[in-house]
């Protein structure tokens, strides 16, 4: 679990993660507010179901994969949230639908 | 895994799908065998190709090769099923039919014609095929793109796990006790009285009986043993997408998703030389022609490029043959080791075994074909 | 200057690919010198991992990130003020023929052209392969830095850090000066490292880390139940990490809930786009990770492009520094035809030579036990496409030569992150396994894409007609 230093009257925005209203803070990566809100798995992987969430923070493992604004595969961590941002965690492969 | 004698019946040269499949086959008829391969680092086609089993458009100019390409293709299910009881690994042979996806008028014209020279060519239809319109490829493949006018079909057409192929093969020659030496490119073959000494920088091999598998290499070594194999490096690059739910339930020429559910994109056919690096303008190309066919494919992400080079002879057809002025030397190349592996596992090692061939017109093979046009 | 992507021009003399402490000073010492120059940097803001968030962090007093941390304001300050076009969110995907750089920035990709490269992708933190590595709250300390650095994040509940190097003690002790409790820090540190650095300990003590790195591990130890000579290290939970367990050396077994394990053994060089770019690279018996071969200027092999800073070998944030001003007084030397720039090169070395001291007794002493470089088991070595340390060490036993063989045999190396996060552990385990050394059992031979891309941006890479003959079957 993690936690903000910061609790000051800072302007907090909302994220959708998976629906569930979620709020984050001007210049946190998906990653960050995920992990601050609690959500500390985002995927399962297709090889044996099992969850995994993100590692690295930096770009380089590629276990934070979600899908944003409807685009699969994307690095949670390497992308900024915005105002009204879609988020769903990934389960297994990915398909066409998403 | 090491022989301390280093002393064999038969040295296979070349660790390859075509060098594995003939140890697995002389293993399993009892053959004291070792294959001699490279290091990591080598061209090796068995790990750079696009794992089809292809028939459709295959033998144009050589009736014998459809027919060879043809009862390979019939073994595939009783190779792949004996592959699985030895090592446990299943190869996931499918055969759901292939298609060759056309994106103009011009392009069904063509292949049409084609298709018809070379069935009129063999005397006898080798394959069956047909030429599929649009909305009849629609209904087989509904995610297709609009610039796509139609397909060549063929129901023999299939693919495997050409990686699981390559381990399987491997860890059931171990298990059949044949040996398996990496690191052993060979320089050069002496034959010797009675046997073949092979020399490699870890040292010496000696054999009873050898067979050059070894792809490109073999234009090299096979004149030291009184052989020739006239083969050509010719690229292919290749695409490869992260795994996806499987959307694709035939096999297309140039995109196939693996049973893992990668998609792969391929390839190109170009003639460099030895030079394995991939191209931006190559890469464009077979990425734009695969987004004509399949649109959805766009959002996938690429995780891998290659540049292989395919084992080409001379005149594209394998070669078969064995050495006259050194009784006990043999040669197997070609370009479609994938689709031929049941016949290099289960059919060539009973010739090279018995000196003699499971059917004659396997002679058709022997590099003596290009010694005789030149003479012409 | 900042720009945005649509603004870029077609061809520059430097293409500087990354925006850490190398990157930063090589793309301003050109811009200064009248070079045009471009610095692409895939994360959002400039600063790299170390200076990470150093525009934009919510944490502004200084004393909690440390006077180094901050130290990064005016290396970032200098190159945004230059003339060097900076391109944020900008992805270099491959270094292309005749010098072309595939860059992806928001789903498009274009292709610039550089006459120079220089290429400071900085370092990535090793490979720490343990049972249960992959659960969820099982975490880098890198990764923990970041998430306080960027957005003031910091764990809840029970904490602990485990493994060995200079940024476990720094991130505990960042954790310290805002209050988070640390239930314990396990470190892997091998006893044997201390026995064998006896020579390289003056220069350790005249260096510049002496002093700051003995006051931070005091302050820590006073804080923290710190746990030495564990031999043994796992994690366990469902859907995510429940408790840490080990080993000491003494046979001691132990283990603590916790719900974040933050885990550490030093940083290798993030050497993917370089050998993508087909730049030679040697094993490093004493970082025990590849390294691109340069020359005192770190030029490489490949015509036209140097490695500068932690791509080039680990050295350090200062090192980087006069590292990508050496890099960018070569460029500017091979541009202008002209031996300029003595002075500042001087300067360079010398300040390059002062963070050089002392730096071998580090890379010795935090050289991370073989245990936990040499995973045993059902430990997963290959987190994309679950690869056991089992099935490597069974199938390196059938002859596998190399990792290019075992990649196609059991995947391992084939994900998202081609390989790097295992492809450290595939060398130093096919090497043990064969009795052979790192440098003869090699890496994996990787190709563009550098990073993985949508192929409707490879759709957009320049063609031609042969390229399109080449493709077409009839």
């Amino acid at each position: 679990m993690f936690r903000r230093l910061n609790k000051g009257p800072e302007r907090l925005l909302t994220i959708f993660v998976d629906g569930a209203p979620t709020s984050a803070r001007p210049g946190d990566s998906v990653a960050a507010a995920m992990l601050a809100s609690g959500r500390i798995g985002c995927r399962t992987t297709a090889v044996s179901g099992a969850v995994r969430g993100p590692f690295c923070l930096m770009g380089v493992c590629f276990e934070c994969l979600v899908t944003i604004e409807g685009v699969a595969s994307l690095q949670a961590c390497m992308i900024p949230v915005r105002e009204g941002m879609r988020i769903e965690t990934k389960c297994g492969n990915r398909t066409f639908g998403t | 895994m090491s022989d301390l004698r280093n002393e064999f019946e038969f040295a296979v040269v070349g660790g390859g799908l075509v060098g594995a499949a003939i140890a697995w086959g002389l293993a399993g008829r009892g053959r004291h065998v070792a294959i001699l391969d490279e290091g990591d680092i080598a061209y090796r086609a068995s790990r750079g190709n696009f794992a089809l089993v292809w028939v459709q458009g295959k033998g144009g100019g050589m009736s014998r090769y459809a027919v060879w390409t043809r009862q390979s293709v019939d073994l595939w299910p009783k190779f792949a099923e004996a592959l699985r009881t030895e090592s446990g690994l299943d190869v996931c042979f499918q055969q759901p039919g292939g298609l060759h996806l056309l994106l103009s008028e011009r392009e069904i014209e063509n292949r049409a014609n084609a298709l018809k020279r070379l069935h009129n060519e063999a005397g006898r239809a080798p394959f069956e095929y047909c030429i599929l319109d649009r909305a009849t490829t629609q209904r087989m493949l509904p995610q297709i793109g609009p610039e796509v006018a139609g397909a060549s079909f063929c129901p023999l057409d299939g693919h495997v796990n050409v990686l699981r192929l390559l381990r399987g093969l491997h860890v059931s020659l171990q298990r059949r006790g044949g040996t398996y030496l990496s690191d052993r490119a060979v320089q050069t073959i002496e034959p010797s009285g009675s046997e073949f000494r092979l020399h490699t920088a870890h040292g010496q091999i000696a054999a009873a009986k050898v067979v050059l598998a070894a792809g490109l290499d073999n234009a090299r070594l096979a004149p030291m043993v009184g052989l020739d194999a006239p083969v050509r490096p010719q690229r292919g690059q290749i695409i490869v997408t992260e795994k996806v739910a499987p959307f694709l339930p035939y096999v297309i020429q140039t995109v196939r998703q693996t049973d893992e559910g990668s998609v792969m994109i391929g390839d190109s056919v170009e003639e460099v030389g030895f030079d394995t690096s991939v191209d931006g303008k190559i890469l464009a190309a077979m990425a734009n022609r695969a987004l004509k066919m399949f649109p959805l494919l766009g959002k996938l992400n690429v995780l891998r490029c290659w540049a292989s080079l395919r084992v080409m002879p001379k005149d594209g057809y394998p070669i078969y043959d064995q050495s006259e002025t050194f009784p006990g030397a043999y040669v197997a190349t070609c370009h479609s080791g994938v689709t031929l592996t049941p016949g290099h596992a289960l059919l060539l090692p009973a010739w090279i075994d018995h000196d003699n061939l499971p059917d004659e017109s396997l002679t058709d093979f022997s590099a003596r074909r290009f010694h005789v046009s030149t003479a012409q | 200057m900042i720009i945005a992507a649509g603004e870029l021009h077609d061809e520059y003399d430097v293409a500087v690919i990354g925006a850490g402490p190398a990157g930063l000073a090589a793309s301003a010492f050109c811009a200064r010198a009248g070079l045009k120059c471009v610095l692409f940097d895939d994360q959002t803001g400039p600063g790299g991992q170390i200076y990470r968030s150093i525009t934009s962090s919510p944490l502004s007093r200084h004393c909690v990130l440390g006077k180094d941390y901050w130290r990064g304001e005016t290396i970032v300050r200098d190159a945004l003020a230059s003339d060097a076009h900076y391109v944020a969110g900008a992805s270099v995907w491959g270094l292309l023929s005749s010098n072309a750089v595939a860059v992806s920035v928001s789903g498009i990709t274009r292709q610039i052209r550089a006459a120079r490269i220089i290429i400071a992708t900085g370092a990535m933190e090793r490979p720490f392969p343990i049972q249960g590595w992959t659960l969820p709250g099982v975490m880098t300390c890198g990764a923990a830095q970041i998430l306080l650095k960027s957005s003031a994040l910091v764990p809840e509940g029970p904490t602990v850090l485990a493994g060995c190097g200079p940024l476990l003690w720094l991130l505990a002790w960042q954790y310290l000066n805002v209050g988070v409790r640390i239930d314990a820090i396990l470190d892997t540190t091998a006893q044997r490292n201390w026995h064998r650095l006896f020579r390289h300990a003056v220069a350790f003590a005249t260096s510049s880390y002496m002093t700051e790195g003995l006051r931070l591990m005091y302050q820590v130890r006073r804080a923290v139940r710190v746990v030495t000579g564990i031999v043994e290290l796992g994690a366990e939970g469902g859907e995510r990490v429940e408790s840490v367990l080990w080993r000491t050396r003494r046979g001691r077994f132990e283990r603590l809930p916790c719900n974040t394990l933050l885990l550490h053994q030093g940083v290798v060089p993030n050497v993917n786009l370089a050998m993508s770019a087909r730049v030679e690279h040697r094993w490093s018996d004493t970082q025990l990770c590849w390294v691109p071969n340069v020359d005192d200027f770190g030029s490489t092999t490949a015509p036209a492009i140097a490695v500068a800073g932690d791509g080039a070998g680990i050295a350090g944030a200062g090192a980087a520094v006069a590292c990508g001003q050496i890099a960018a007084i070569a460029a500017i030397r091979a541009l202008t035809n002209k031996a300029s720039h003595k002075d500042e090169e001087r300067n360079a070395r010398r300040m390059l030579h002062r963070y050089q001291r002392g730096r071998t007794f580090l890379d010795l002493l935090y050289q991370p036990a073989p245990h936990f470089r040499l995973p045993r088991g059902e430990t997963i070595v290959c987190r994309c496409e679950d690869v056991t340390a089992r099935q490597v060490i069974e199938t390196t036993l059938l002859g596998c030569p190399g990792p290019n063989q075992i990649k196609a045999f059991l995947r391992c190396g084939m994900g998202p992150c081609q390989g790097r996060f295992c492809g450290l552990t595939i060398t130093e385990l096919m090497a043990e396994t064969r009795g052979s050394s790192c440098a003869e059992v090699g890496y994996f031979h990787l190709r563009p894409p550098a990073k993985p891309i949508a192929l409707s941006e490879f759709a957009g890479l320049r063609s031609d007609e042969a390229a399109m003959k080449a493709v077409v079957r009839e």
